[in-house]
């Protein structure tokens, strides 16, 4: 199969639903003619030029809510954040318009809306450029929240998110966009809900998010060499979230693990563990661990920003700790 | 124009009656007083242009096309209301003849407006969006970018401020220096006029106009519609402190109903006309009423349904 960068597959599939339907439009900072600061439009403007390539102004609660109403009034909207964290500007119209409408008009409006940026801290991105946010999303009824980690899961569930006639957060962590991997030729399609087994194991089960799949697959790599069998799991949607498959796997290793880049309180892994806990408790052999991010705000200095990012040592040391419970 | 401007009034009486007798659960602004601009507005639009409403968006939604008996029932929290009990007096909708829905939150009816008429541009619909706001609402940023987008990109939109110099009970004056609504669209590079938010053939005249120049590609226009609310900011709300009782009676002489029966018995109608009209809207509004109060609560069950798309 042939290779792409987690980018570029995402661009093509942008770019096949874009020839497909002509209502789709994308708005953000500089995704005209320039393509893109992380080049995800990058060809497009001139194929389809500037209604449907928006450069906005710094305007996000404005060109946001504006894309709320394209949505509502037949369009569907590709809203580039660039980086998510330009996305706190909006969050009031996205909380009180964007994520109600469908509920409040009883179905008859709909809000085919993907809202796509760049999550997770990278080098010295520092504060401003490094947020995560999922957890605000998946705890609001009427958002998905999508997080690939993979270059063909990339463009599969960017095609189904602009197909889907709910709003959705597609979020792309910095630190995956340049990896290549294999990505099938023709129409290829990944539905919400359904997480993938990213590696099979027998011992032990880590569920990684985004970037974090990556770091988990390193540390199974790891510990398969100690004559450890990790089976790692990638939600791939946070919500809907397939807890069916972390079940299935925890009945057969009865422990889990959890790596979340992002803060611990309230989080992705809080609701994961809790689910299992609901619903699998009997299956576990220990009591669900869980490995996150530091909380405080992203660093600028390379010594403090390697600091607070889980590392595959110490998610391996988690493993041996709760193989050891 | 005088049938709906009646519509209004009648419905809203009728509301504030049942407000009273303790049979409304939430909040009820009224547009009495009001009355003109949604009806002087909507008279220009089609069934296919669309309206983003506001918390005061009984007028709008009855403008606009909506039946009486649609929208009492969901003041009422019924399942025969326009959105099936879920929204109350702030949330209505009825997007099937364009009214897309009033709204709790000060300021995106702007925006709003401006992206499905963004859509309209993109999709080459010949499309209409209106946006209604109070002056309130000029000093949220919802209208810097929503009114400078618009504005930018040439849409098919109008934006109509409604302004009756108080948000909620803030007078407008004492958290803006510069109170002409309307002068403020020069500084976005789109026309702004200025009416008499009371006279109805005066909100319809520079509305068509401003309607005619979005349809045909010119660009949205701002109209400041200045006028006055003569009840309290929401039903039950205390009125008292923030505005002189010798201002509501000046603004109730320029009544914009009974300003409009002057004009209309002047040159049209006599006094027998309009007493005919006036039965057939209380006929209407009271039927709606006795079908609002016969009508059933929604299923509990069905509550969660909509939150996504497949229902």
């Amino acid at each position: 199969m042939r290779e792409m960068t987690f980018v570029d597959a995402a661009r093509e599939g942008l770019a096949e639903e874009m020839a497909r339907d002509p209502s789709i439009f994308v708005v953000g900072e500089g995704i005209g003619a320039r393509g893109g600061n992380f080049n995800t439009t990058v060809g497009l403007f001139d194929l389809y030029g500037p209604e449907r390539l928006r450069d906005a102004p710094i305007s996000e609660r404005g060109f946001t809510a504006m894309c709320i109403g394209a949505a509502a009034g037949g369009a569907r909207p590709v809203v580039d954040f660039m980086f998510i964290d330009f996305l706190t500007d909006a969050f009031g119209d996205m909380f009180n318009q964007m994520s109600k409408l469908q509920w409040m008009s009883g179905g008859r409006i709909k809000m085919p809306i993907v809202v796509r940026g760049c999550v997770g801290v990278a080098p010295s991105n520092a504060a401003h450029h490094s947020g995560n946010y999922y957890p605000f999303f998946m705890h609001v009824p009427g958002f998905r929240v999508v997080m690939p980690s993979t270059p063909a899961d990339a463009k599969g569930l960017l095609k189904t998110s602009i197909r889907s006639d709910d709003p959705v957060l597609f979020l792309e962590h910095k630190s995956v966009l340049t990896l290549k991997g294999p990505v099938p030729e023709g129409e290829h399609l990944v539905p919400f809900g359904k997480a993938s087994v990213a590696r099979e194991g027998r011992d032990v089960t880590v569920v990684g998010i985004a970037f974090m799949v990556r770091r988990a697959l390193e540390a199974a790599e790891e510990l398969s060499r100690e004559g450890i069998s990790v089976e790692v799991i990638d939600p791939r949607t946070l919500a809907p979230l397939d807890i069916d498959t972390v079940l299935a796997s925890v009945r057969k290793t009865g422990r889990l693990l959890i790596v979340d880049e992002d803060f611990a309180p309230c989080g992705a892994a809080s609701e994961i563990a809790m689910q299992v806990m609901e619903r699998g408790f009997d299956d576990l052999d220990a009591p669900v661990k869980r490995v996150n991010g530091l909380f405080c705000p992203a660093p600028y200095s390379p010594s403090l920003g390697e600091h607070i990012v889980p590392t595959t040592t110490a998610i391996s040391q988690a493993l041996r700790d709760l193989l050891a419970e | 124009m005088y049938r709906t401007m009646l519509t209004i009034r009648r419905t809203e009486e009728l509301l504030v009656k049942l407000y009273a007798a303790g049979r409304i659960y939430g909040g009820v602004h009224t547009y009495i007083g009001e009355e003109a601009v949604a009806t002087g507005v909507c008279a220009n639009l089609r069934i296919t242009d669309l309206v983003f409403s506001t918390h005061r968006g009984h007028g709008h939604a009855l403008a606009k096309g909506m039946p009486p008996r649609e929208l009492i029932p969901e003041v009422l929290g019924k399942v025969t209301g326009c959105s099936g009990g879920r929204g109350g007096s702030m949330h209505l909708f009825k997007p099937e003849i364009g009214f897309m829905g009033s709204s709790g939150i000060v300021g995106p009816s702007i925006t709003l407006a401006a992206g499905s008429a963004y859509a309209a541009k993109l999709l080459k619909m010949d499309r209409v969006s209106v946006a209604f706001f109070g002056d309130g609402a000029t000093n949220n940023g919802s209208f810097h970018e929503g009114i400078n987008l618009a504005a930018a990109w040439e849409l098919p939109a109008v934006f109509v401020c409604e302004n009756n110099l108080y948000a909620t009970e803030v007078p407008y004056a004492t958290v803006t220096r510069n109170v002409d609504v309307a002068s403020r669209a020069q500084g976005y590079g789109l026309p702004g006029i200025s009416v008499d938010g009371n006279d109805v053939m005066g909100v319809h005249k520079a509305a068509g106009e401003a309607v005619r120049r979005a349809r045909s590609g010119e660009g949205p226009t701002l109209i400041a519609c200045n006028t006055y609310r003569t009840r309290a900011h929401s039903e039950g709300m205390r009125d008292a402190g923030y505005r002189a009782a010798e201002e509501i009676a000046h603004w109730k002489d320029r009544d914009p109903i009974k300003a409009l029966e002057g004009r209309l018995l002047a040159e049209a109608a006599t006094q027998a006309d309009l007493e005919a009209v006036d039965a057939e809207v209380k006929a209407l509004v009271e039927e709606a009423s006795a079908f609002a109060l016969s009508s059933q609560m929604p299923d509990p069950s069905t509550v969660t349904r909509y939150v996504y798309s497949e229902g």
